[in-house]
């Protein structure tokens, strides 16, 4: 394989990392039923303290755990506002997006352009020698590795696991959870506060590892949205999420390879486009009904399986409170 | 049971002074006083009748944002596709201006005209993209508002672009005939917005109070499956709520190029639609406490302006104290009904101490459908 394509494949694999993070998050706290809208907002905010925090410091791992703190905090506010509070997850969640960006912003300006500290690239022994596989997933920075772990670890805790259990069902069927013993507003508090903290290591891995440094306006502004459209897109199932957030990053890679060709004529600008028209294309796909019609074409057998694969409802108790 | 007035003051005054520490705590953290950023915010809206007329030219396109917002909000709609509205609105708007070629008394209420248009053509396709397609409102909104800031950028750098040696962060300034004209000098505002604006609220709060369609729309929002049975169009409310929405989303963007700016810009809504959400979940969907609310927010919008030329501070402050004061309203209010219901003697009239609700009840239907 030629090593230009291997360099970009590495890349994709380093640029979705922060969604790949940031999409699990959000996946184990709407899991458990609580939507927390302030993704965008918390990464740019955790992105802008972490990376503080590394500069005072010099300690990258301390400005991972402070941006984690970050995320956390935000999240704690959507889930105790709405079960303790009793407000709408959408409206504080909402709130809380543009505050904590315009917090990052405010806070943040005079950090765009300080020199910036970057985590370092760590070689897996053994895996990163393979050929292809080796350059194109071992050889990253650790945050990689960590979004890796974060894959496998969560799709085993979410269905091979009482605890996974327990958390899908305080977000499927809460009274019943509930019926059972379980403590359903408690794992809220948990399992948000969680993906909150993971939505935080997403913001720090923007601003630590894979767009090193902070600039105003913050460059990962707009990602949230597109990692909240993938949650969706990838039907509230680790693995699909994480699909989807490598595809994204793909299509970029294309986009950024069309505008890199001089055989090519086609205004710059319009690229942009290119997520948010597939953001939308995505959500018509999974949510109008068109995937099921086509699903009608296959043969029997296949349908069952296909179906499966490609379901996509949503956690039945999603954004609704619980009262015991 | 009535509430203590003083009590009621102080349900105001507590969110306000809390989000007023916030920010402070904030400006002392990037080293500046924070008397000398109130003192700033307070000049850069109201020292003279100029800056208060820069605060009007904030609060025109902000109110009719709200009004428009608070359509929505009563159908149960979400409409974050506002941003997105308001810069079609001023797209048509900027198309008009450039192209038609008429005496301004005609021109002017073309522009207008076309612009409504737009924004009501964006709304509609957030509202289709809901009903036919069933993506949620949230996530439509964002991608289209993206999708016309982008297309906006490309107009400025493209198709749209100063002859050579031009500024290249907007467009030509439009021909004179195609402006909206201030009312005076010391008071540079336009009379003719400034009577459309006034004029969708009185309107906006007529249709919800005593019209057919209002009360379809506040069906379809408290519970849009017993509103179907009950022989309600829903999905019509919905694409019609988004429709009229974005006509005055429209009106608003047309404000920013035709006055504001005198030519589009990239950003050109600044913000407006985010803020008119804010500013109505605030109010709830009391539609007359949102032109208010929205001239306190365009006060200190206008003062931040101040921040960046005589501090060096960036405007983001503003959004800072919006935000602030947005979130703590909302956790207060959440606190308050809490306390209420917990002395059982005054439990009976919670329903009517609760008039905090500001979201819209199936926004929170999660994030799909």
């Amino acid at each position: 394989m030629n090593p230009e394509l291997i360099n970009i494949l590495s890349s994709i694999i380093a640029n979705a990392t922060p969604l790949v993070i940031a999409g699990i998050g959000e996946t184990i706290s709407e899991r458990s039923g609580v939507t927390n809208l302030s993704l965008d907002g918390s990464l740019q905010l955790s992105a802008m303290v972490g990376f503080a925090a590394a500069l005072a410091t010099g300690n990258i791992l301390l400005g991972c755990f402070v941006g984690m703190l970050v995320g956390a905090l935000i999240a704690l506010i959507v889930v105790a506002g709405n079960i303790e509070l009793r407000q709408d997850q959408v409206a504080l969640g909402f709130v809380l997006t543009l505050l904590c960006a315009d917090i990052a912003q405010f806070l943040g300006q005079d950090l765009s352009g300080e020199r910036a500290i970057t985590m370092p690239r760590v070689n897996v022994p053994l895996l990163a020698d393979i050929p292809i596989i080796g350059p194109i997933f071992f050889q990253h920075t650790a945050i990689v590795y960590v979004s890796y772990a974060l894959i496998f670890g969560v799709w085993w805790w979410m269905f091979h696991t009482r605890g996974g259990l327990a958390l899908r069902a305080s977000g499927d069927r809460p009274e019943t959870a509930f019926a059972r013993g379980t403590r359903v507003n408690r794992l809220r508090y948990f399992y948000t506060i969680l993906g909150g903290a993971l939505v935080g290591l997403g913001g720090a891995a923007f601003s630590l590892a894979i767009k090193p440094g902070w600039s105003n306006p913050p460059a990962m502004r707009g990602e949230g949205w597109i990692a909240l459209a993938i949650v969706i897109f990838g039907g509230w199932h680790p693995f699909r999420v994480v699909l989807g957030a490598y595809l994204f990053a793909v299509l970029r890679a294309l986009a950024s390879a069309i505008q890199r060709s001089p055989d090519i004529d086609f205004p710059l600008v319009l690229l942009n486009l290119l997520p948010w028209l597939l953001m939308i294309g995505t959500l018509v796909l999974v949510s109008s009904g068109v995937v099921d019609r086509l699903l009608r074409l296959l043969p029997e057998r296949a349908q069952k399986w296909t179906r499966n694969f490609l379901r996509s409802d949503p956690p039945t108790a999603l954004g609704t409170r619980f009262d015991p | 049971m009535k509430q203590h007035p003083a009590l009621r003051v102080l349900y105001v005054i507590i969110p306000v002074l809390v989000s007023l520490a916030v920010t402070s705590a904030l400006v002392i953290a990037v080293g500046e006083s924070p008397f000398e950023v109130f003192e700033k915010l307070w000049e850069g809206a109201f020292r003279n009748t100029e800056s208060v007329a820069g605060v009007v030219n904030f609060w025109i396109p902000l109110a009719l944002a709200c009004m428009g917002l608070i359509i929505t909000f009563t159908a149960g709609l979400w409409n974050i596709g506002m941003e997105g509205q308001i810069m079609m609105g001023a797209l048509f708007a900027s198309w008009a201006a450039r192209t038609i070629q008429l005496p301004p008394e005609l021109l002017v209420p073309i522009e207008l005209i076309i612009a409504a248009l737009g924004g009501a053509f964006w709304g509609f396709v957030v509202g289709v993209l809901k009903t036919r397609f069933g993506v949620h409102e949230i996530f439509g909104g964002v991608g289209l508002n993206a999708l016309v800031s982008v297309y906006a950028i490309y107009l400025i750098s493209g198709p749209w672009r100063q002859p050579e040696g031009g500024n290249a962060q907007s467009t030509e300034p439009f021909p004179a005939n195609a402006l909206l004209n201030p009312m005076s000098d010391v008071f540079p505002v336009s009379l003719i917005a400034l009577l459309i604006t006034v004029a969708a609220i009185l309107v906006v709060i007529w249709i919800l109070r005593g019209t057919r369609w209002g009360l379809n729309l506040k069906a379809t929002g408290k519970n849009p499956r017993s509103a179907l049975l009950l022989g309600v169009p829903t999905t019509r409310s919905t694409l019609s709520a988004f429709m009229a929405c974005g006509l005055l989303a429209g009106l608003a963007g047309a404000y920013r190029v035709l006055f504001t700016y005198d030519s589009l810009r990239p950003n050109v809504s600044g913000g407006i639609g985010f803020l008119a959400l804010l500013v109505v979940l605030l109010v709830g969907i009391r539609p007359l406490w949102a032109p208010i609310i929205a001239f306190v927010f365009a006060a200190i919008l206008a003062g931040s302006t101040r921040l960046r030329v005589s501090l060096q501070l960036d405007s983001s402050l503003a959004g800072v104290l919006q935000g602030t004061l947005v979130l703590v309203v909302l956790l207060f209010n959440g606190l308050r009904q809490r306390l209420t219901e917990a002395r059982p003697a005054s439990a009976a009239p919670a329903a009517h101490t609760s008039s905090t609700v500001s979201a819209p009840t199936s926004g929170s239907e999660g994030a799909a459908s």
